[in-house]
């Protein structure tokens, strides 16, 4: 064992808030040793991010922070400003969540990767630049000559937190703390950097701090964790050995938060509830005066059938057309192709023809932040449907409803005159999944419903929209990238990429003996396997 | 019920993700609030004005707007001076309590309290009656045009580039041929020019937010367009329209005032702040009072409006309770 790198002694931080102070890190203490990797885990607001962004003291002013923060035995909280600096991006480096924003969008990247070889190692011209170039080599970024004057937007999301990767490591830090670096990417492009980083730290030797929610990556790739809640830690220790047996109820609850068990295949002889056959979307991107529109075609022609009663699952990264073809099926957005509900064909209504069967297909969305208007309170949100579709319905009759709604979704209906902030994530994917309830529909189109939560909630979301199905006899259109919860939901998959279809069966096969190279590259991805034993 | 352990208070508030080091502090862990007691139904004007009346320098401000107002419109009838009445003993005196003339009188011996009330009876129904014309017109359009897009909007929008490039002078001197001067003109005039701005902001607020999911969801839902736009888009872009009514309104005091000065808005001896203004500023050195009392009955009142502004819109917006 070498001696202790970035050791973390009691810290406390609190935020002085006009509403009055509020403790976001209490009493935290963990230490990382040289060429260690830590995991710090924890749901959203557990403090792990304050934590991480208190050692590198990037914290605002309002924040009170007591206890030590000692690297190499110096406590960072004690140094000058000017020391500070030197410190960050020098011994302890970065990166950051969002590859999207995270870079100068008006900077070439060669140039922000450069700038910080400037200022801590006084590289300047010709040397910078070669620098610069077998550093982009080093974190995998093709063809790097050509890159090192491309500006961020020209890169992928993957790219561009390899760049990130690229700047934190250019005066080869000590340590490396790694803020949720993989969240934002899709699964394939998540294992390849958490490989590349595995193989920097193995070439530099440096240690790991990597802020993460997400367990299975934990595991992978970490030799110590360390548990968070509320602000504290509740949890400590070798990561094999936390795994194998957890010692805090909290701990082995995160464990558990794995959607499990199969859905009941419905019976086979349904009918067929909803059908599309060559369905295409296509976004014009240009429009032109004479001669052709440019045009990007998201969807390129799709076939599929749901029957009462299943659920199919359409799973895909990002820009694989799946929530494009999701709204398309319910009318939200113009396509051609032929698209059946029951009888009807949805593509020969017009806008009143179709409001009729709104009531009957039904929406929930990623983004429980974005899809309840922020003006309007819980009840008047869940109503509105009833207003559209009931106009016999008074008032108190509507508010009966609203109150057997929420009573569904187990939220307690007093809260019905609410406006949606004061809600947690969760309880707001319940007030959207009620929304659409209210209007007993046959069809729910469940658009990423959980990918936004944190996994302990979204296996209860999960486990609602199960019971729902169950008792409704509901049938579901499974928007996901989240292959575990597709495989717990779904009768039938879709795999998809760029816009076609690329895989589609039962789920089980599908699952157990995929064809396709694509669909095994994926599933590799989502570290199943483990899954599958721990299930 | 499902197989939550604990049904209503379950889940722990997501906290929105801290971005590292960015200004915004973590908001503390708050399930229990949200499960506690749920308040009796309120309207969201009940609310808002409950929030309101915890602002201090907003209702303070109300306050002052209201008296302001009350002394304008009863202020004239107490006052033993007319409008055009003449004291001839008192050409240009200063504030003094001995003949009546509390604040002084003009260079024509006219009582200068009376004149200034008379003048904010003026200025200030100019200033409601056009804030309230760009305001309903404007947001209307601007919302309309933004949400229904392609070359609807496009239309529209030109339409707005045309009226922009109109000089807003000939627009008044072609209302004044047309049909005679009239004060009525001057409301007309300004809030047809008034409500191009308010369009332009609205549009863009509306564009910004129509992509917004829970605007899909209404879609999904069946939700006529019109329904869209009144219930869900407006109110979601009424901050920066209340920032911009509570410009808007000093704005149109001050282009009447022009409109006077030129000699196209009123007329002598019906008189408005602007004009008490302008004409003090010719007499700022001999009697200054002609301009101080009039700027600060002006000045008070924006001040008021600009307090009161800021203090709807936050009291309008459910997040800051």
């Amino acid at each position: 064992m070498t001696q202790s790198l970035l050791e973390i002694d009691k810290l406390s931080v609190t935020f002085q808030l006009p509403t009055g102070p509020v403790t976001a890190v209490k009493d935290v203490s963990f230490t990382i040793a040289e060429g260690e990797t830590l995991a710090l885990v924890g749901e959203s607001g557990s403090g792990k991010s304050v934590t991480s962004t208190a050692a590198m003291r990037l914290l605002p002013e309002l924040a009170e922070t007591t206890g030590a923060i000692r690297f190499n035995g110096e406590n960072l909280l004690e140094v000058t400003p000017k020391r500070m600096r030197r410190v960050r991006g020098n011994d302890i480096s970065m990166i950051f969540q969002e590859p999207m924003t995270s870079l100068n969008p008006l900077h070439r990247i060669g140039r922000q990767i450069g700038e910080v070889l400037e200022k801590h190692k006084q590289l300047k011209g010709r040397e910078n630049r070669e620098r610069v170039l077998a550093l982009l080599e080093q974190v995998g970024i093709p063809e790097p000559e050509r890159r090192i004057d491309s500006y961020p937007y020209e890169l992928s999301g993957g790219q561009r937190q390899r760049v990130m990767i690229a700047m934190a490591l250019a005066c080869e830090p000590k340590l490396l703390i790694a803020d949720e670096p993989t969240t934002a990417l899709d699964v394939t492009v998540q294992a390849q950097i958490l490989d590349l980083l595995k193989s920097l730290q193995a070439q530099y030797g440096m240690a790991i701090l990597f802020i993460t929610h997400d367990l299975s990556i934990v595991r992978h790739f970490a030799d110590s964790v360390c548990v968070m809640r509320y602000g504290e830690v509740v949890e400590t220790g070798r990561t094999l050995e936390v795994f194998d047996d957890p010692k805090h109820d909290y701990t082995r609850m995160l464990l558990d938060a794995i959607p499990r068990g199969r859905k009941e295949p419905a019976p086979a002889d349904a009918p067929v509830l909803l059908s599309g056959r060559d369905v295409k979307v296509r976004f014009s991107l240009k429009k032109r005066l004479f001669g052709k529109d440019d045009y990007f075609e998201a969807v390129r022609g799709i076939d599929l059938s749901v029957r009462r009663g299943e659920t199919l699952g359409i799973v895909g990264e990002s820009g694989s057309g799946k929530s494009t073809l999701g709204r398309a099926l319910l009318r939200l957005l113009q396509s051609t192709g032929d698209i059946r509900f029951e009888q009807s064909d949805l593509q020969a209504l017009d806008k009143s023809g179709m409001r009729p069967l709104r009531s009957r297909l039904q929406v929930v969305f990623q983004d429980p932040f974005g899809s309840l208007s922020p003006r309007m309170t819980v009840g008047e949100v869940i109503s509105e449907g009833l207003k559209v579709h009931h106009p016999e319905m008074n008032r108190r009759q509507r508010d009966a409803e609203v109150v057997k709604a929420l009573e569904e979704v187990a939220l307690d209906p007093a809260m019905r005159n609410r406006y949606p902030h004061e809600f947690s994530g969760g309880q707001r994917q319940r007030i959207a999944i009620a929304r659409a309830l209210i209007l007993k529909p046959e069809l729910l189109l469940l658009d990423e419903p959980t990918s936004a939560l944190d996994r302990s909630v979204q296996v209860r979301v999960i486990d609602l929209l199960r019971d729902l199905q169950k008792k409704h006899g509901l049938t579901y259109l499974f928007i996901s990238h989240d292959l575990s919860v597709v495989r717990a939901l779904s009768d039938h998959v879709l795999v998809m990429k760029e816009g076609q279809v690329i895989e589609q069966g039962p789920s089980e096969a599908l699952f157990t003996q995929p064809r396709e190279p694509y669909t095994q590259a994926l599933l590799k991805a989502a570290f199943l396997e483990e899954e599958t034993v721990a299930a | 019920m499902t197989s939550d352990s604990k049904p209503y208070s379950g889940e722990q508030a997501n906290a929105a993700p801290l971005p590292a080091g960015g200004p915004n502090p973590p908001r503390s862990p708050e399930p229990e609030t949200s499960a506690q007691a749920a308040p009796a139904g309120e309207s969201l004007a009940r609310d808002a004005w409950r929030r309101l009346s915890q602002n201090r320098a907003a209702m303070a401000s109300l306050g002052l707007l209201v008296a302001i107002i009350l002394v304008c419109i009863v202020g004239p009838w107490l006052l033993p001076w007319g409008l055009a009445e003449v004291d001839w003993n008192a050409f240009g005196t200063g504030p003094t309590l001995e003949n009546a003339h509390y604040l002084g009188t003009d260079a024509n011996g006219r009582d200068l309290l009376t004149r200034v009330l008379y003048g904010g009876r003026i200025s200030l129904s100019v200033a409601l009656v056009a804030s309230f014309v760009s305001l309903l017109i404007g947001v209307l359009y601007g919302a309309i045009s933004g949400y229904l897009g392609g070359r609807v909007d496009n239309l529209m929008m030109r339409f707005v580039d045309i009226m922009y490039s109109l000089p807003f002078m000939f627009l008044v001197i072609l209302l004044m041929v047309v049909f005679g001067r009239n004060i009525f003109l001057i409301y007309a005039a300004i809030g047809a020019v008034e409500w191009l701005d308010m369009a332009r902001i609205v549009r863009g607020q509306t564009l910004a937010l129509k992509r917004r999911e829970y605007i899909e969801a209404a879609h999904a839902l069946g939700v006529r367009d019109s329904k869209i736009v009144t219930r869900h888009l407006i109110p979601n872009a009424i901050g920066p329209v209340i920032i911009y009514v509570t410009l808007t309104v000093p704005k149109v005091i001050l282009l009447e005032s022009f409109l006077s000065f030129l000699g196209l808005g009123v007329q002598e001896p019906l008189t408005s702040w602007g004009v008490l203004i302008s004409e003090g500023v010719d007499m700022m050195e001999s009697s200054p009072w002609m301009l101080l009392v009039p700027s600060a009955f002006l000045a008070m009142t924006l001040f008021c409006l600009n307090f009161l502004g800021d203090g709807l819109r936050d009291a309008l917006d459910p997040k800051t309770r």
